[in-house]
């Protein structure tokens, strides 16, 4: 019986140019430009100047701001007024306000004051550019520090430098972050939810009551409805593959087959899960609201954009549920640092868990008597 | 030998009692036609005899199983036609039929040329690989008759067949029907036509919930004093208080 009904399943998906596309193309313009454009990496700050000194110090400083690449130099204005204006009107995101004697103090005292001024409303470019222009201010200082120095005694001040490493990404590039994960989004949209959606569209034709009359035993009817999808999924995740490596360079430090291996237990609990709602859900478009639902909330408590540890603590409790969590974790893992079997025990004990969990619900709630 | 036997048979909805107390029996090989106005409860009480919905009391045997203890057994022997089109629509007919024969378990090498056969019958042969939702309503209804009994079962279950359907087109479907009882499938059927009442070797009638009548054609003309079907259904449904849906 099974031979049958998966005989018209893939017959159903290769004849609809629909499944087609969502199999192939989709994944391919996902992988291919979502990671460009996820790129968490501040630039093209614009900034203001006032420059009430107009000494050679302050023309220095800003010379020095805006050679680091990360500002573009909006305007330089009279007064402060002026400058906030621009702010005001969101044409600028700092603002940098040079006072009247920055020279004079500096010479005479030592020190001198300097304002910023921060557009906050998009926070994080108004976080990274304040950071970005104190270090640089900081950089200016100690290097007018050392040039007023006698020679002799330039090796007597403390000084001391932090030298970063990044490990397993050292370029800290953001395709090499996003890519593993956005795979696994993948999966979950055609091992999950495609199979859910063609069950309640079934149900709504009314094709599943005609199959219900028939002596086609549960199991078999859901396995004819997933097997198809996870080929596909395994097909979704080799494109993936190559993908990575020919756009991105990016080549998986440990083996390919942990991944295919956690895949096929992840792609086992996700299609459950589909299944779970196809249970409940009476029509596709309730069906459909519930996966929104669901992919929103997989997309923010997973760690794919923002990391889990820096979540608030009931935002990680939460994520202690969401499957898609541990299979990013994996993809990560196994992609940078080349992890094995054991060390994601934690991961694939939590992705059985989740695949029998959500694969036992499936088969007891779904009824082929109402 | 019964192939239905019903005794007290009822599903509630929450306070609604769809199928109050139904009791009667169908033979083997019989036409038996259950009318009622919409509403009535005729589809929810075929669907109990199908093992879709399961009774609230109430017993009932269909093709020697226990719809309470065996509704898989009893799947395994009936045919049932929806009253709304269910075959694949982008399947083909043969991959339709294919599909259908597989699960009810024939084998293999027998299902092509019983396909065929049929197709050859039906005068289907040159659109077997014609898309099933490029047919029209009657060649449609003809074809999902002809797979509900493809797997030979005692009995078949009819709900409406024939809404919406030309006048001949509804002829040749009866001819298939009577084919079909020849052939000793239990043919249970629901209709609105009172022609296709006429048809049947007996009819009940469903009026709220309950069989009020239940007897071959000519008896209830007899019985409810008129000289057709129309007639006998008019002075029936008119004691009805639910409203139509």
């Amino acid at each position: 019986m099974l031979k049958y009904s998966i005989e018209k399943e893939f017959k159903q998906i290769f004849r609809n140019p629909f499944m087609k596309r969502m199999i192939v193309i989709f994944p391919l313009m996902i992988l291919l430009f979502l990671p460009l454009a996820s790129n968490f990496e501040i630039k093209n700050i614009n900034l203001v100047v006032v420059d009430n000194d107009h000494s050679s110090y302050s023309r220095q400083l800003i010379s020095k701001i805006t050679s680091s690449g990360y500002f573009i130099l909006r305007e330089v204005s009279l007064n402060y007024i002026s400058a906030l204006k621009a702010i005001e009107l969101d044409t600028a995101d700092v603002l940098l306000e040079i006072p009247h004697s920055f020279e004079k103090n500096l010479v005479k005292e030592k020190q001198s004051d300097i304002m910023l001024s921060i557009n906050a409303v998009n926070g994080t470019k108004g976080a990274f550019g304040s950071s970005y222009l104190s270090s640089i201010i900081r950089d200016f200082s100690s290097q007018v520090a050392i040039q007023w120095l006698p020679v002799s005694d330039s090796n007597q001040i403390p000084s001391f430098q932090i030298m970063t490493q990044f490990r397993f990404n050292p370029h800290m590039k953001y395709p090499v972050f996003m890519v593993p994960a956005l795979m696994v989004m993948l999966m979950t949209i055609i091992c999950g939810f495609l199979p859910a959606l063609n069950i309640v569209g079934e149900k709504e034709k009314g094709t599943l009551e005609q199959m219900n009359v028939t002596p086609v035993k549960k199991l078999t009817l859901i396995l004819s409805k997933l097997i198809p999808y996870w080929v596909s999924g395994f097909i979704v995740l080799t494109i993936g593959f190559l993908i990575a490596r020919i756009v991105y360079k990016l080549i998986p430090a440990g083996s390919i087959f942990t991944i295919y291996a956690f895949s096929s237990v992840f792609i086992l609990g996700i299609s459950g899960f589909g299944l779970v709602i196809s249970n409940y859900g009476k029509s596709l478009q309730q069906a459909m609201f519930m996966i929104f639902f669901f992919i929103i909330t997989f997309i923010f408590l997973s760690g794919l954009y923002t990391s889990v540890s820096s979540m608030p603590d009931w935002a990680q409790t939460i994520s202690i549920f969401v499957p898609l969590k541990y299979m990013i974790e994996v993809l990560r893992m196994v992609y940078l640092k080349g992890s094995s079997f054991g060390d994601l025990t934690t991961q694939f004990l939590a992705l059985t868990g989740f695949a029998f969990f959500f694969n036992g619900w499936a088969v007891l709630s779904y009824r082929k008597v109402s | 030998m019964s192939v239905v036997v019903t005794e007290g048979l009822t599903k509630k909805f929450g306070h609604f009692t769809a199928v109050d107390h139904i009791s009667f029996e169908v033979g083997k090989g019989e036409i038996f036609g259950f009318l009622g106005a919409n509403g009535a409860g005729k589809t929810t009480a075929m669907r109990m005899l199908c093992g879709l919905s399961k009774p609230t009391s109430g017993t009932g045997i269909v093709a020697g199983f226990d719809i309470h203890k065996n509704p898989e057994k009893i799947k395994r022997n009936i045919g049932y036609m929806s009253q709304k089109f269910s075959l694949y629509e982008d399947l083909t007919v043969r991959e339709n039929i294919r599909l259908y024969a597989g699960i009810y378990g024939i084998r293999e090498k027998e299902i092509a040329p019983r396909t065929d056969l049929l197709l050859e019958e039906l005068e289907f042969s040159h659109e077997k690989n014609a898309l099933v939702k490029s047919l029209p309503l009657g060649w449609k209804q003809k074809l999902s008759f002809s797979v509900a009994i493809f797997h030979d079962p005692g009995i078949v279950f009819l709900d409406e067949p024939t809404g919406g359907v030309d006048p001949s087109t509804r002829r040749q479907f009866w001819e298939l029907i009577y084919k079909a009882a020849d052939r000793g499938i239990t043919v249970f059927v629901t209709t609105h036509y009172m022609d296709e009442a006429e048809y049947c070797n007996r009819v009940s009638i469903m009026v709220d919930g309950r069989i009020d009548a239940l007897d071959s054609p000519r008896n209830l003309r007899k019985t409810y004093e008129s000289d057709t079907m129309d007639g006998v259904f008019h002075k029936l449904a008119r004691k009805a208080k639910r409203q139509a849906d």
